[in-house]
């Protein structure tokens, strides 16, 4: 079959499963704050538009909200049967965080459905709107918690390992463990950044096919704004992750930044490539930009790849996961940036059909550069699935069927997939603004 | 009462609530499915939009809850359950995903399809016939440990034993003779006479086929497990009241009253069956490899997890009494006088 080796086959599910939820759970978190937004702004400038806007996010949201239950269900149970040591082990340090994610996703599904359900049964559109905060509050704190899981995995704190056996459990210090603030404002910036390109994307799209409605201009104008203040929040938390990863896990940096000798003065190697010797070639090299990325110091000692023992080193494939998520993640920071200064100067190619198919482009970016950066997250950490104390060759199922299981819910993703874009497409096309607008008032 | 108990009657109980939430959905939608092969379609399909599609994704937590949980209080059951149930535990998971995604695709979108409203009502079965395995496996002698000590599944053995099988039908039974009970009430709620009349007809329909794998499942266990025979034996009071609030539900429902009243007897008749199965399973988890005791968490950890439980539920039941009450108590909205 496809794996022999269980091990691999359950990485395999794992990043399947991780890789196509994750599209979903970013939705799910950052989606609420721009329907929130929109809802405000609506009831504020009494402005109609923003109201349908709210209405109209929302309804493609609760489309992705439910495939996101089902796939945040199966990673859920997946993390039990594809990794029964770990859970075994972790359940006993890091289970809080999971059951408190339960709860927060419990709150936000509770109210998700009723504000979709209730919109024509407040008279005042404020009472409608208070129901929104619980679902992005909720959405906020299910990214937090299960990035707090996940931070854990990168460096394991509050306990003990004696003889193979956990001791001195503190559930409480293992949540604040050093990884978890660069880490979660990390993942919960990244999703409302995304959610705002994703959103801007959409809008630019309606317009470059020749809509002229002011609706998708308020839209992309809102979106972009929001967008390019999310970009710099996470350029701010990049640099900070990288200083966490220079102190708390070296080999990380150091593999994706193809870093193999410790010296001070580091380059930042964007690129390239290694030939057999380990030699970087055509690599483009930013000088001291390493340094200052893991310390501060233009002539920091960064420590290299080869202190390490090969067999506790990450792929280094990891390098162009990291490069591409930088490069993607400048490149809408400077769009949006451009285009705000451009709306705020009149400049007139900010409104050309060139310039919103860059904005097109923007939505799917931003999630390419999401999946980048979860795999370099996940493939950097091996081998290990707990860094330094299980690795994940000792935490996989030993089961037979892992394969075929690859295959079902391999099946089932893509029609999953499928479905959704079937679906959000439907239920728009049925019902463009236009004519949703009509008797509210006139373009 | 001790830590572990306190944990195992916690979580006993979110699968207590899974099983009937889940139940009236899993039930509802195989309804669907047969009404519109028998072309009855309009009688359910609105019911099944206005109830479920709000609280689905409620229903859904409940089981995250329970196998969150029980991760949480008993680590070791991660491992043991977690290697043996890969195969039923992702078929249903799929399964799982089939019914999301109708929810999903279809109810928020505008026109259903046949096909798949028939496989959302086979789901309904499915899913409560593929993770019931898990009490099969628990009760013991379908899992051995291989060389290394690892648990390995014998699927002969389970596909095999009529004990799993019997268990399997229960689940089945349950899901359409809770689900007709609710919707009885339900239909009888909307004022939609014709859709009461079916379900109330479902309801009897299913009642004695209920009592019977039941009591077949207890007679099964004196051969495959007379341990644990022994001590269902020793609350078999709790089974009596269990068969008492049964007949009473059955009364009612074929007097045509109290529909209501026949709902709350229902969910009482369930509560001491399932309570009075699982104090009877204590302290196993897993015959004879598992029990509560061994796998049972640190302090601290089982400590934190009482204090957020305590914690989540302050915010969660005053939220789904305003589920409640804007979508199931409300008569308006029951009616169909709010439009989506």
């Amino acid at each position: 079959m496809l794996f022999d080796d269980p091990v691999l086959a359950s990485r395999f599910l794992t990043l399947m499963t991780l890789t196509f939820h994750i599209i979903y759970a970013t939705i799910g978190v950052g989606v609420p704050l721009f329907i929130m937004i929109a809802h405000w702004i609506g009831i504020r400038k009494n402005d109609e538009h923003y109201i349908i806007m709210a209405r109209r996010w929302s309804r493609g949201y609760l489309v992705t909200v439910a495939v996101g239950v089902v796939t945040g269900t199966i990673i859920g149970l997946q993390l039990s049967l594809l990794w029964p040591n770990f859970m075994e082990l972790a359940g006993q340090i890091i289970a809080l965080p999971l059951f408190m994610e339960t709860f927060a996703f419990f709150f936000e599904a509770i109210f998700l459905g009723i504000y979709a359900y209730t919109w024509d049964r407040f008279d005042d559109q404020r009472k409608h709107f208070l129901l929104l905060i619980p679902v992005a509050i909720g959405g906020g704190m299910s990214a937090f918690f299960i990035t707090i899981v996940n931070s854990f995995m990168n460096s394991p704190t509050g306990f003990e390992m004696v003889d193979g056996a956990l001791v001195h459990a503190n559930p409480i210090a293992a949540m604040f463990n050093p990884a978890m603030p660069t880490k979660v404002s990390h993942v919960v910036v990244t999703a409302y950044m995304t959610a705002a390109f994703l959103l801007a994307s959409i809008a630019a799209f309606k317009l470059v096919k020749g809509s002229k409605h002011v609706y998708y201009k308020k839209a992309l104008y809102l979106t972009m704004k929001i967008g390019l203040i999310f970009s710099i929040a996470t350029a701010i938390i990049g640099d900070f992750s990288g200083k966490y990863l220079a102190e708390y896990q070296p080999e990380k940096l150091a593999a994706a930044e193809w870093h193999f000798e410790t010296e001070g003065g580091a380059p930042l190697v964007m690129y390239g490539f290694l030939d057999e010797n380990q030699e970087v070639h055509y690599a483009i090299k930013l000088p001291y930009l390493l340094s200052i990325l893991a310390h501060s110091n233009p002539t920091a000692e960064v420590i290299g790849l080869n202190e390490f023992k090969p067999e506790e080193t990450p792929p280094l494939v990891v390098h162009y996961f990291f490069d591409l998520m930088v490069t993607i993640g400048v490149f809408l920071l400077v769009l949006s940036l451009i285009y705000w200064i451009g709306i705020k100067r009149h400049w007139v190619f900010v409104k050309s059909t060139l310039f919103r198919w860059l904005i097109v482009c923007s939505g799917p970016l931003a999630f390419l550069a999401m999946e980048f950066g979860w795999w370099l997250a996940e493939v950097g950490r091996q081998p290990w699935i707990l860094r330094g104390i299980m690795t994940v060759d000792q935490a996989a199922t030993t089961s037979d069927y892992v394969d075929v299981m690859i295959i079902l819910f391999g099946l089932l993703y893509i029609i999953l997939g499928v479905g959704t874009v079937v679906v959000l497409r439907r239920i728009f096309k049925n019902n463009p603004i236009e004519a949703e607008l009509k008797g509210t008032d006139s373009p | 009462m001790s830590l572990e108990i306190l944990g195992i009657t916690v979580l006993w109980a979110f699968l207590f609530g899974y099983v009937i939430i889940g139940s009236i959905d899993y039930g509802a939608g195989f309804f669907n499915a047969y009404s519109i092969i028998t072309g009855k379609q309009h009688i359910l399909s609105r019911i099944i939009q206005q109830y479920l599609s709000p609280v689905w994704e409620i229903t859904n937590v409940f089981f995250v809850f329970f196998f969150v949980g029980i991760v949480g209080f008993f680590p070791q059951t991660a491992y043991y359950i977690g290697t043996i149930f890969l195969v039923p535990g992702s078929i249903g998971l799929i399964l799982l995903a089939i019914r999301g995604s109708y929810y999903a695709f279809e109810t928020y979108s505008s026109k259903g399809h046949k096909g798949y409203a028939f496989m959302y009502g086979l789901t309904g079965l499915l899913i409560p016939a593929s993770l019931s395995t898990v009490l099969a496996i628990s009760e013991g002698g379908f899992v051995y440990l291989d060389g290394g000590g690892n648990p390995v599944l014998d699927y002969t053995a389970l596909f095999t034993s009529p004990l799993s099988w019997s268990i399997v039908v229960l689940s089945i039974v349950a899901v359409l003779y809770i689900s007709a009970v609710f919707l009885t009430w339900y239909a009888n709620q909307t004022g939609d006479v014709a859709a009461t009349n079916l379900m109330r007809k479902y309801a009897l329909i299913w009642a004695l086929p209920l009592i019977i794998t039941a009591g077949g499942i207890v007679y099964e266990l004196s051969f495959h497990n007379p341990s644990h025979y022994e001590r269902i034996m020793n609350f078999w009071w709790m089974f009596g009241v269990s068969f008492v609030l049964w007949a009473l539900t059955v009364w009612l429902i074929w007097k045509r009253k109290n529909y209501g009243t026949a709902v709350w007897l229902l969910i009482g008749q369930f509560l001491f069956a399932f309570y009075a199965y699982g104090i009877s399973h204590y302290p196993y988890i897993l015959y004879p490899i598992l029990t509560i005791h061994e796998g049972f968490t640190n302090r601290a950890m089982a400590i934190s997890l009482v204090i957020v439980f305590i914690l989540g539920l302050a915010l969660l039941i005053p939220s789904l009494y305003l589920v409640f009450k804007l979508f199931l108590f409300n008569k308006e909205y029951v009616q169909g006088k709010y439009k989506k």
